[in-house]
């Protein structure tokens, strides 16, 4: 407790402020461009992946075989259930085969892409699944082709909840990003470990979490405004 | 011309087949506004969803002017889909589009250059109404309005038939007139052939000139609406159109006396005072248990329960005045007789 109290003496703060100013924005910028990449590419290959969740479905507009959807499910749920700090250190080789390397704000990106797309498809497939089931009849009674049902109704009538869902993403993976950040990751991750865990400079440790804090904030706020401005339902 | 042949739809749950359709026959001629009716769970959103092969028919077949609707290929039946067009009874407009945008929809579909698809969806809205809300979102329209938007997006590919399945149900009686009032125009301007699903009996008198009652997945009953009404003969027929005979809510019979129905097949018997006549001309007052009158195309017609008081003497005098009045059809109640008034 009086290591924990002397951490936060007056030339410990001066110490970390210091810390605040040159490391921070270089951290801030790592963490941010790997949260925003990893989500990219977690999209790109879970938005496709839950469209066909939905449209694969038994009872969906373009039903697959069942074992494929069987297989496509449980590697889905192996993904997710495989603890982030594992999954970072069973991607390892992949993470060398794309990257060259794994250690650095870019080679945590695949790790956190693989943990992210799943997780990513499931929302997707829930944002689809909210649609109103009689909007895809009516699309069905038009004459429309599968492709259509897809891009035409069912992906520009979900966009707020894609949108809202995509956020969740985003929040999830800059929590991600903190962890592998300390694992030989870049970012704000790595300065709080290094500082926090590794010298005991816990007002470092502290200012880092703040700052987190308030990336997702901004975020959240962000995504939670541009999903009510895009969505048509509520009258203005 | 739509021939429904020998149309049966199975489906299997989990508790067993369900049965909807049952060897179903009907035909449907160019320019109609054909009325299917039925009870909840008779079968009518599945046979409506047949005729657009939404549902597979376990047996029989969809002729549309001969040709086989189950026989084609998914690409056809896509084409045949913008000939044979559908409102709903939820609208179902896409809510992140503006009414033009929802018009154009099936315009779209078949890539209509923009320009023409955009013309074509204001021409529609339009006729049906709403020309200031093109760039408005569904959200912010009345359920009628939203329908009329959903009738314009189901004209845009110029269609020949158009199916409505309880289009109306989500409507209040003065917006369903306004509706239906739509739809008959419609009808008149351009001939596109109406199939009308229902359970209220007022949407078929309004706008049906055939009518077809559906009772567990069969038809029971079908011809011409003013022939159905005026002399229902099926037992769920009867049930549609005398519902508060049928329910036993309505008027009940004093017990004394015979029970009567009027029939008027002609639009001056109803202005006529039939009743206070017979009660000054033979001195017959009879009671009136019930009585309804409607418009069906440009002819009125009605009915009317009523109760002869007295015995057979009376009940003979005041049929033969009846059935002197023109335009009049008269039947004796048999199953609301005094007997079995007097038990109840
Ligand atoms: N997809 C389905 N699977 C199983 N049973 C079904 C299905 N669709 C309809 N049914 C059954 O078929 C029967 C007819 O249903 P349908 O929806 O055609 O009735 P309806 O006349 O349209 O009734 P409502 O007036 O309530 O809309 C009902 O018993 C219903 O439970
Ligand atoms: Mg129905």
């Amino acid at each position: 407790m009086s290591q924990f109290a002397k951490a936060f003496e007056p030339d410990k703060l001066q110490e970390a402020w210091h810390v605040f100013l040159t490391e921070f924005p270089q951290g801030l910028w790592e963490t941010v461009y790997v949260t925003l990449l990893a989500t990219l590419f977690a999209i790109l290959l879970g938005l496709p992946l839950g469209i066909l969740l939905v449209t694969g479905d038994e009872k969906g507009i373009r039903p697959l075989p069942k074992p494929l959807m069987k297989v496509v499910n449980v590697i889905i749920n192996f993904l997710r259930s495989v603890p982030f700090l594992i999954l970072m250190v069973m991607v390892i080789p992949l993470t060398r085969a794309i990257v060259g390397t794994s250690i650095g704000s870019v080679a945590s990106i695949v790790p956190l892409v693989v943990a992210a797309f799943p997780f990513v498809a499931r929302l997707v497939e829930s944002s689809l699944r909210e649609l109103d089931p009689n909007i895809i009849e009516m699309a069905q009674s038009m004459g429309s082709s599968t492709a259509q049902i897809i891009f035409r109704v069912m992906l520009p009538e979900s966009v707020p909840s894609l949108v809202t869902n995509f956020t969740l993403a985003i929040t999830t993976i800059l929590g991600y990003t903190a962890m592998s950040g300390a694992m030989g990751g870049g970012g704000l991750g790595k300065i709080a470990i290094n500082y926090g865990y590794s010298r005991y400079k816990y007002a470092v440790l502290y200012l880092a979490v703040i700052v987190l804090v308030l990336l997702v904030q901004v975020f959240q706020s962000v995504g939670t405004r541009l999903a009510a401005r895009l969505d048509k339902r509520i009258k203005k | 011309m739509i021939e429904l042949r020998n149309l049966s739809k199975r489906f299997v749950t989990a508790d067993g087949p369900v049965d909807a359709l049952n060897n179903v026959n009907l035909t449907v001629n160019d320019g109609d506004i054909y009325g299917i009716i039925g009870m909840s769970g008779a079968g009518k959103s599945t046979l409506v969803r047949c005729i657009n092969m939404l549902e597979r028919p376990t047996e029989g077949s969809v002729l549309l002017d001969g040709r086989d609707l189950g026989a084609l290929s998914k690409k056809q039946m896509q084409d045949v889909r913008r000939e044979v067009t559908m409102i709903f009874q939820s609208f179902n407009l896409l809510m992140q589009s503006t009414c033009l945008q929802n018009v154009m929809f099936p315009l779209k579909l078949i890539h209509t250059p923009r320009a023409e698809a955009e013309a074509r969806a204001r021409e529609l809205l339009e006729t049906v109404g709403l020309p200031d809300k093109a760039n408005v979102y569904p959200a912010q329209l009345s359920g009628g309005q939203q329908q009329r938007v959903a009738i314009a997006r189901a004209l845009a590919t110029k269609p020949r038939v158009l199916l409505c399945d309880e289009a109306t149900s989500a409507l209040d009686p003065k917006t369903t007139q306004s509706i239906l009032e739509l739809i008959r125009q419609i009808n008149r301007d351009t001939g596109i052939t109406v199939i009308v699903i229902t359970h209220q009996m007022s949407v078929v008198q309004e706008i049906c000139n055939r009518v077809a009652i559906l009772e567990n997945g069969a038809v029971v009953e079908e011809g011409d609406v003013s022939q159905v009404f005026s002399r229902p003969r099926a037992a769920a027929t009867r049930a549609l159109v005398f519902p508060e005979m049928a329910s036993g809510e309505g008027p009940v019979s004093t017990g004394y006396g015979q029970l009567l129905r009027l029939i008027f097949e002609g639009s001056i018997t109803i202005d006529k005072p039939l009743i206070a006549s017979m009660a000054m001309d033979c001195g017959i007052a009879a009671n009136i248990l019930g009585a309804s009158t409607r418009t069906v195309g440009k002819r009125e017609y009605g009915y009317m329960l009523i109760e002869i008081p007295g015995g057979p003497d009376e009940l003979a005098r005041a049929l033969k005045y009846i059935q002197n009045v023109p335009d009049v059809v008269v039947q004796v109640e048999a199953q609301y007789n005094g007997r079995e008034a007097d038990e109840a």
